[in-house]
């Protein structure tokens, strides 16, 4: 068998030699991979089980000798009978890897990957912090990680009391009232406070309030999520300084308005500062304020959410509270509350009575708890994100945690300071930004737009700001440095951002073809949506 | 405060480029009113490692873990032995700190991995193309009941009593707010798994039927004639899975007919983590699929014709579509989905099947063990490595006695449906590869003496 069976990379070594390209596709420490359904067989396993369980006691003499056969799925076979007519006959088309194939298979992978332990991710909206392994350390203890969710209560005193001690954080760092643990991610958590919004209003008897107001900066979930939840959507403009237009908000105001869902610190990386007159408007028009809480990292221990007037936040712990991003998710997307939606929460939730931790499910919610809309997911919510985050919080500390929003803002605005000069920053005259620095494209030649800029950054070493978003900035290039960037890593990347940006201004035809030296040039996207290959679908 | 890298004169320095005296500065738009003077009062200072460690280790020692007693819990999370290369690989600080790949050619370690998950995922559940997953089992079950609405635009959904009572929950409280028509039910405690006795309820305004196979009691029934019916009606099937492990043994529910399968995929290479971060399975046919919510990786080629990956159809997505996205997801449990394709890799079709019938033949001999109890009855005789014991009495008490003494002897079904007086007797055992023969006996001669 050679890596190259499914013919995907037909190249040879005489076409080779001098153009650069090798027989394997490897280049040098560079590892091609080929699929485990290339490389794997149904024969193929990398685990080795006991043999059959001994029977039981008076059952005879055990069969787990070394040479005892396995159980098999034929029908005749001891105990299997209980699958009757279901027992699966066909293959199921599973590759098998032994296992030093396997990990060599997902090692060769990672290394086809960026990740904040390679280096800085200045991604905007999207917090890539440095992830500690002690908080890893932590979620693995067998207390934590091989404990069952319907574990009798008084045995997994533990678990709950983590969960308590972070929710204690929480409502004391945001000056809110409760919070919902259970929220599987951000926008879980975002239709976790919309859905509380709409069992208010209804418990109001004020079913009419249908419309959810949701400003053109906010993340693209805020409007899926009201929709989600059966509300419909309105936009709220923004100002040209980037910020919420309060006077557009106040007037569309009314009977019809169940609330607004607004980002502070919003996606531009400004702080509205008319976040007091909004909640006193929406309050007074008799709806709610929703508050992504995305991107809590800028004011955590500065500013109290609680203080401003917001009804619901959800708080993304990988953001500010350091949970790796891990490709992807899991996420965990806690809730807080104001009194007046508290009633709302979700079910379940911990609570200390005396000495103990009870669970408050359906069954035990007493009276003050009746009004909950309901339950949001089969179990407790992310405990194994939950261990993380009260990890690198106690890590922290309350003075930390300040600290972390300061660093955070600092770097950003060393960053917008640093660049201004190279390329458009739309909203650098409109003072000091939060968390993240936000770009354009004007001023670059035709032909050049900020996907080269992004592409041009890859080949430097470094991965792309977040591109395109928000949407209220044409070609807006949005980076957030976070606060566990040094000094020295920030100067060389603003010195690499410089030379990008200047190379597109000056119109370099080799950044049209960047990235040049990552795994895999400019991929064709539209070909992957035109003709979708989800699934593969070679020869078993 | 040892993640925090800028020394006090980087910060000085840095001020001093921005322009600013002080940090203060930065945060004028902050309303006076609203700026705290210094820490939160009333929380602790910064700890040491040590000393956090001590800390959560000591919350740790609180618990009891599975692997400290005979462990029989399941009802929708099991527990299974995981290779110790699954955690060696998502610890790699190249997947566990990566993000979400939104710029492939940098990221094409994360999205062959996806790619693999989808087709490991469909090949298992029976379909033709799976996403590359969900939060869990429970918000999967939801999104497959909205996304059956979508094809079938029609709003009455049925769902099995058979059905984990905390996914029924899940969609009741969603449907609450989205106007969807729900006609829930709850088991019996008898031996066969609901499922033709839905056909009858089939009619025109029915999206779709929500089976689960296994079900909650840990019973299985062929699916084939519910999903001709279903089809017959132009309603959807949907099924779930709770533990994924089973399809090693028994047909899929693709295979029957199903048009969307959802799972919970905690059981393959996740482990049980009070709950969570799990990882939710979706698969339907190729058919349905700009219907489909979550993430999707799909093949394409680079610049240089080289084959590479993708996150693609984003169409139906909430950065594109806003209030007009197949659904509000925005990430998915990629990690645990890596997880779960590791260990499924080592587990290849012959270690699955294997593992498959080593769970059936202990579950077996536990179910005949503690049938033998006396008082004690076995609900069914049709099931995988998770079994409905109907004990004298009420067993949820009995499980917290059995508990007092060190063992967790499953999870009772008057925890799961309290106040449903029918079911107050039922005790749902799970056996897997962990479980040993002594454990088994343990659990006998305790339940014996708890029960005399």
């Amino acid at each position: 068998m050679t890596i190259n069976q499914s013919g995907w990379r037909p190249t040879a070594p005489e076409q080779g030699e001098s153009s650069g390209e090798t027989f394997t596709g490897n280049r040098a420490l560079m590892l091609d991979e080929p699929l485990i359904f290339e490389i794997g067989s149904s024969e193929t396993t990398g685990v080795d089980f006991d043999f059959a369980p001994s029977p039981l006691p008076g059952e005879g003499q055990s069969q787990a000798q070394p040479s005892a056969p396995l159980p098999t799925l034929s029908p005749e076979g001891r105990g299997l009978s209980r699958l009757g007519n279901l027992a699966r006959t066909a293959p199921i088309g599973l590759p098998g890897l032994s296992e030093p194939e396997t990990v060599r298979h997902y090692t060769r992978l990672s290394r086809q990957n960026y990740a904040i332990d390679l280096g800085l991710f200045p991604l905007g909206s999207c917090t890539m912090k440095h992830n500690p392994r002690l908080n890893e350390r932590m979620a693995r203890l067998p207390g934590f990680a091989d404990l069952h969710p319907l574990t009798p209560v008084d045995r997994c005193q533990g678990a709950f009391e983590v969960i308590h001690q972070l929710a204690h954080w929480l409502v004391t760092l945001t000056g809110m009232h409760s919070v919902a643990m259970s929220p599987k991610a951000g926008a879980h958590g975002e239709l976790c406070g919309v859905l509380a919004i709409r069992a208010a209003l209804d418990a109001k008897g004020e079913q009419t309030r249908k419309v959810m107001l949701v400003p053109e900066s906010a993340h693209g979930t805020n409007p899926a999520t009201a929709a989600f939840a059966g509300f419909s959507v309105e936009d709220i403009p923004a100002t040209a300084a980037g910020r919420v237009d309060l006077e557009a908000l106040k007037a569309r105001l009314g009977p019809d308005v169940a609330g607004v869902m607004i980002t502070n610190p919003n996606t531009c990386g400004l702080f509205e500062p008319d976040m007091r007159e909004i909640s006193e408007a929406v309050h007074a028009a008799g709806g709610y304020v929703y508050c992504d809480g995305a991107n809590f990292n800028a004011i955590v221990g500065r500013v109290r959410p609680g203080d401003l007037g917001i009804d619901a936040m959800h708080i993304n712990l990988h953001k500010t509270f350091s949970t790796p991003h891990g490709g992807g998710g899991p996420g965990s997307g806690p809730v807080v509350f104001s009194e007046a939606l508290t009633p709302y929460a979700p079910l379940p939730f911990v609570e200390k009575q005396g000495d103990q931790f009870v669970l408050v499910e359906e069954e035990t919610a007493g009276e003050h708890h009746a009004s909950s809309f309901g339950r949001m997911t089969a179990f407790h919510g992310q405990m194994g994100m939950f261990t993380r985050a009260l990890t690198y919080i106690l890590s922290h500390g309350a003075d930390g945690l300040r600290q972390v929003a300061e660093d955070a803002v600092l770097n950003a605005n060393y960053i917008l300071r640093s660049m201004e000069d190279v390329l458009d920053a739309p909203f650098a005259g409109s003072g000091p930004c939060m968390h993240e620095a936000i770009f354009s494209d004007k001023g670059l030649p035709e032909g050049f737009s900020t996907i080269d800029v992004a592409k041009g950054l890859i080949d430097e070493g470094f991965h792309p700001m977040t591109v395109y978003f928000p949407l209220v900035v044409h070609g807006a290039m949005l980076v957030e440095p976070t606060e566990t960037e040094s000094k020295a890593t920030l100067d060389q990347f603003i010195g690499a951002f410089r030379s990008v940006a200047t190379r597109a201004k000056n119109g370099a035809p080799a950044l049209k073809g960047a990235p040049h030296f990552a795994p895999r040039r400019r991929l064709d996207e539209t070909l992957a949506a035109r003709k979708p290959v989800l699934a593969w679908k070679g020869a078993d | 405060m040892r993640y925090l890298p800028l020394t006090q004169p980087d910060r000085d320095a840095m001020l001093a480029t921005i322009g600013a005296a002080s940090i203060d500065d930065l945060f004028i738009d902050v309303p006076e009113a609203a700026r705290l003077d210094g820490p939160v009062h009333g929380l602790p200072l910064h700890a040491s490692e040590m000393a956090v460690e001590r800390h959560l280790s000591a919350l740790a020692r609180k618990n009891l873990a599975a692997g400290d007693a005979p462990f029989f819990l399941g009802a929708g999370a099991y527990r299974h032995h995981v290779p110790a290369s699954v955690d060696h690989i998502i610890q790699r600080g190249e997947f566990l700190t990566a993000y979400t790949p939104y710029q492939p050619e940098i990221a094409q370690g994360t999205l062959q991995v996806m790619f693999e998950f989808q087709s490991q995922v469909a090949r298992l559940l029976g379909c033709d193309v799976a996403n590359a997953s969900m939060y869990d089992g429970s918000t999967a079950c939801w999104e497959a009941i909205v996304m059956a609405r979508r094809v079938t635009r029609r709003g009455k959904a049925i769902l099995s009593g058979g059905l984990h009572p905390h996914y029924v929950s899940v969609a009741q409280t969603m449907a609450k707010f989205t106007g969807d028509v729900l006609d829930t039910r709850l088991p019996t405690l008898g031996a066969d798994a609901d499922g033709d006795d839905l056909i009858a309820l089939i009619d025109d305004e029915t999206s779709c039927v929500v089976v689960q196979y296994p079900d909650i009691l840990g019973r299985i029934a062929d699916l084939s004639a519910l999903a001709d019916a279903c089809h017959a009606k132009k309603a959807l099937l949907v099924a779930v899975v709770t533990e994924p492990v089973a399809l090693g043994a028994i047909r899929s529910p693709g295979e029957m007919g199903a048009d969307i399968v959802v799972g919970e995929g905690q059981s393959i290479g996740v482990g049980l983590q009070f709950g969570g971060p799990y990882v939710g399975l979706f698969a339907c046919s190729e058919k349905l699929v700009r219907q489909m919510p979550g993430r999707l990786c799909g093949e394409t080629v680079d610049a240089e014709g080289k084959r590479g990956f993708v996150l693609t159809l984003s169409t139906r997505e909430q950065h594109i579509r806003r209030e007009k996205a197949t659904s509000n997801i925005c990430t998915s449990s990629v990690l645990c989905a890596l997880a779960w394709s590791v260990h499924m890799t080592l587990l290849g079709e012959k270690g699955l099947r294997q593992l498959a019938a080593i769970n059936h033949a202990g579950a077996s001999a536990a179910a005949d063990r503690l049938a033998a109890v006396p008082g004690v009855e076995l609900v069914t005789d049709r099931f995988f490595n998770e079994f409905t014991l109907k004990l004298p009495r009420e067993a949820r008490p009995m499980v917290r006695t059995l508990a007092d003494r060190g063992i967790l002897a499953g999870v009772s079904l008057g925890r799961l449906y309290p106040g449903v007086e029918a079911l107050q007797n039922g005790l749902i055992v799970a056996v897997t590869e962990t479980s040993t023969a002594e454990d088994v006996e343990t659990l006998a001669v305790a339940l014996e003496e708890a029960l005399a």
